[in-house]
């Protein structure tokens, strides 16, 4: 017969086996500074990303007037002033190094914000949860009902059902407001409505209302604890300067209950502020304790905080007893030394510096890029041809690029050291000698070219010839180099 | 069951009663979602079956209910691209010659168009570039043996040249050797006087006054008094500088001896009007036409 373990005498911290099924979290409401900052945040997250499809942005005629749009049939991204084509796709890499950096200075500043005020997850997780409160109550009553589930009654079922009805209708609304940023709003709008919109935008609304009544309906902790990358890397971008969310030790141990902490008092014993009430337990979104110090799981939203300072504040001690601070800070007041905050240190300047540099070189990029822009390419097959008064001929597909938003007249030269002359083909019409082109808005066009050489000109070897494009209208020039060849 | 409901104390999970040298296995099932989402794979399989071809028998194979083959599928995809293509050829079928290539849409579906056709059916001769070969002309210069206008060009890639077909270019380079109208001396007179028109180098002592003498009673109706050629018999200029067979003093024997036929196919019939077309702007847009 096996030796009888008592289950206590093993489980000395709550990780538990790998395999334990999920103990479902039931934060309670809570009110404070940090609370008051969610919501304000949530507010701004959700209100850009349901309404910016709506703003307008005048491009002039026939252009998409839709201040932010992904383009896909046309292969255009237009955001505000900017309009990108597809080979600029480069500016998104900046703007994933800038967003990358930016975590980066969040991180040494102030620990995960990102993880508990601006991840997505987290957002509509919190807003699930407060349609969750609001339709079945608080954690006691939600978790009475839950327990209570054997015996359903009609009101109970119209509960779950009003619940899961509201879920969907934020979850249907998150995944209609995805597809809007692709066409133009009001129009797809309308034709979800009239249900003429096209399938794919039906299909990409249930996927999106599937994945957000799944992720923050039914999955919630569990994605940033198990399937999220994030909280592992995040948590090594912290360093001991980081404000993270702390249980200050120093200050709460021995915890013990209001009643005897007084008692222990009098007598003089050493005792901490924690009364082990709970409350920071409660209100956890992820079901953490925080007192057992800094965690993967936890999400550092500061609920905890709000949570502890609402006790603190009644049993009339003083507040913070969680709060951002620093691992530094814990052992300096051990010593009796001041806590130090360090916000401005060489981590921080060099991010933010990072930031800014990177930033400029995006915007001068983008400030100085050609509106107006010519490829060459030259014919392999034959790369030269003889005409039969002797002279030489070499054929070039050249592309023409027009990022404006209007029709341009464009006129071709060759310049060279072999007095060339030019033939468009399809030219729309030549002017002193100048093959003109009009060069539609917003789109690239592709000519053929063939340039000849006369016969006492026949260079003996490759030679360069650059092709110019001139924007009759505006003076624009572009230019590409490429090379004259004799058979 | 009661001696398989031994609790493992350390999880607190029943076991399901095996034990191997001590150690026991906690009884810990598949998650229910996970069960069931296998025991719809199976079911989804045997649907698959039943549904699609599947099952090789012996000399053929399980057909399915719905009549489902990738031949089907590719054969339809191909009936819709030609469908999708077909209102854009007969738009390209409808316009005048000039016009396509003075519209920039059209312009660019005749040439994608051409460029296929010409690589499936020209380029064995004329080289993929339309360089061509000996023999071959080059499509990408300004000599035209039939005329490089559009109209001229289509008539030629319609019927060919000595093609058989009724309406081909006729007009052979006649073998003044072989019949015996010249003699051995006189063809190599006379291609000396024909490499002279083009400003190339004469053999030494060759008689020029007998070289134009022979070239005006032999060869002057058909390349014209001057050797600048003939468009309506194919004959070419001989006082530029482009040889279709080449311009050496052997060549040019060669060629008055034996005379010339290269024979180009007729194309139309083979390949659809709007197809001859496109091929036409693509080959005229290749050299610059005339």
């Amino acid at each position: 017969m096996n030796k009888t373990v008592n289950p206590t005498d093993l489980q000395l911290d709550d990780d538990g086996p790998l395999y334990a099924a999920r103990k479902k979290v039931y934060p309670q409401s809570v009110s404070g500074t940090f609370r008051r900052t969610k919501w304000g945040l949530m507010a701004f997250c959700l209100g850009v990303y349901y309404l910016l499809p709506f703003v307008r942005w005048n491009r002039g005629l026939g252009a998409p007037d839709q201040a932010v749009l992904v383009d896909l049939p046309n292969s255009r991204f237009y955001f505000f002033f900017i309009e990108l084509w597809p080979q600029e796709v480069y500016y998104f890499t900046g703007l994933l190094i800038v967003a990358a950096l930016t975590l980066f200075l969040m991180n040494a500043v102030g620990g995960r914000i990102w993880c508990g005020y601006l991840c997505p997850q987290t957002v509509w997780t919190d807003l699930f949860y407060a349609v969750e409160r609001w339709v079945e109550g608080d954690r006691r009553e939600r978790m009475r009902k839950d327990a209570a589930k054997g015996t359903i009654t009609l009101r109970r079922a119209g509960e779950i059902a009003l619940k899961h009805s509201i879920w969907l209708m934020i979850a249907w609304w998150t995944g209609g407001a995805w597809v809007l940023y692709f066409t133009d709003a009001p129009t797809l709008v309308w034709q979800l409505l009239t249900f003429q919109a096209p399938m794919i935008a039906y299909i990409w609304i249930g996927i999106l209302t599937a994945t957000t009544y799944v992720f923050a309906g039914w999955m919630r902790e569990q994605v940033c604890v198990y399937m999220c990358p994030w909280p592992r890397i995040q948590a090594a971008l912290t360093d001991e300067w980081a404000l993270n969310v702390t249980y200050k030790y120093d200050r709460g141990e021995a915890r013990t209950s209001l009643k005897k902490a007084s008692e222990l008092r009098a007598l003089g014993q050493p005792v901490g502020d924690c009364i082990d009430c709970y409350q920071c337990v409660a209100v956890c979104p992820t079901g953490i304790d925080i007192r057992n110090g800094p965690q993967l799981d936890c999400i550092q939203c500061g609920l905890c905080i709000d949570a502890c300072d609402t006790v603190m504040t009644k049993i009339g001690r003083e507040t913070r007893l969680i709060g951002y601070d620093n691992d530094i800070n814990i052992h300096r007041r051990q010593e009796g030394k001041p806590p130090i905050y360090r916000i401005v240190r060489p981590r921080t300047i060099t991010y933010a510096a990072m930031i800014v540099a990177v930033g400029a070189i995006m915007l001068y990029a983008l400030l100085t890029r050609s509106l107006l822009d010519v490829n060459v390419l030259h014919d392999r097959n034959p790369v030269a041809v003889k005409l039969s008064d002797g002279s030489i001929r070499n054929a070039y597909t050249v592309r023409l690029l027009n990022k404006r938003g209007f029709d341009r007249v464009i006129a071709i030269d060759v310049d060279g050291p072999i007095n060339a002359t030019l033939h468009v083909v399809g030219a729309d019409s030549v002017t002193q000698d100048r093959p003109m082109i009009i060069l539609a808005r917003d789109t690239t066009t592709e000519l053929r070219l063939l340039v000849t050489a006369p016969a006492e000109n026949n260079p003996e070897k490759s030679v360069p010839v650059n092709f110019r494009v001139t924007d009759i209208g505006l003076g624009e020039v572009a230019s590409a180099t490429d090379h004259f060849v004799s058979p | 069951m009661t001696e398989h409901s031994d609790i493992d104390h350390v999880s607190g999970t029943s076991t399901t009663g095996h034990e191997w040298d001590g150690i026991r296995e906690l009884n810990t099932p598949l998650p229910r979602w996970w069960v069931i989402t296998f025991y719809l794979t199976i079911v989804w399989a045997i649907g698959y079956w039943i549904v699609y071809p599947a099952w090789p028998l012996l000399w053929s194979h399980t057909t399915g209910i719905w009549n489902y083959s990738t031949r089907a599928e590719v054969a339809t995809e191909l009936a819709n691209l030609e469908k999708i293509r077909g209102d854009k050829m007969v738009a390209l079928g409808a316009a005048p010659l000039e016009e396509i290539e003075k519209n920039p849409a059209l312009l660019a579906l005749a040439r994608a168009r051409g460029k296929t056709v010409f690589g499936d059916n020209c380029a064995p001769c004329h080289g993929s570039g339309g360089a061509g070969a000996k023999g071959y002309p080059n499509l990408n210069d300004d000599e035209w043996l039939w005329g490089g206008s559009l109209d001229q060009i289509m008539q030629t890639i319609q019927f060919g040249a000595r093609s058989g077909h009724q309406k081909a270019h006729e007009g052979a380079m006649l073998a003044f050797g072989k019949e015996g109208v010249l003699k051995k001396d006189e063809i190599v007179t006379v291609a000396n006087y024909v490499r002279s028109l083009s400003g190339l180098s004469t053999a030494g002592g060759y008689n020029a006054a007998a070289g134009a003498k022979i070239f005006a009673d032999n060869c002057a109706s058909c390349h014209g008094d001057n050797g600048k050629g003939n468009q309506e018999l194919g004959a070419p200029n001989l006082t530029d500088k482009i040889w279709l067979y080449g311009s050496d003093e052997a060549t040019l024997v060669e060629t008055i001896s034996n005379g010339r036929a290269g024979v180009m196919p007729a194309w139309v019939g083979r390949l659809d009007p709007s197809t001859i077309k496109a091929l036409t702007v693509y080959v005229h847009s290749l050299g610059g036409g005339q």
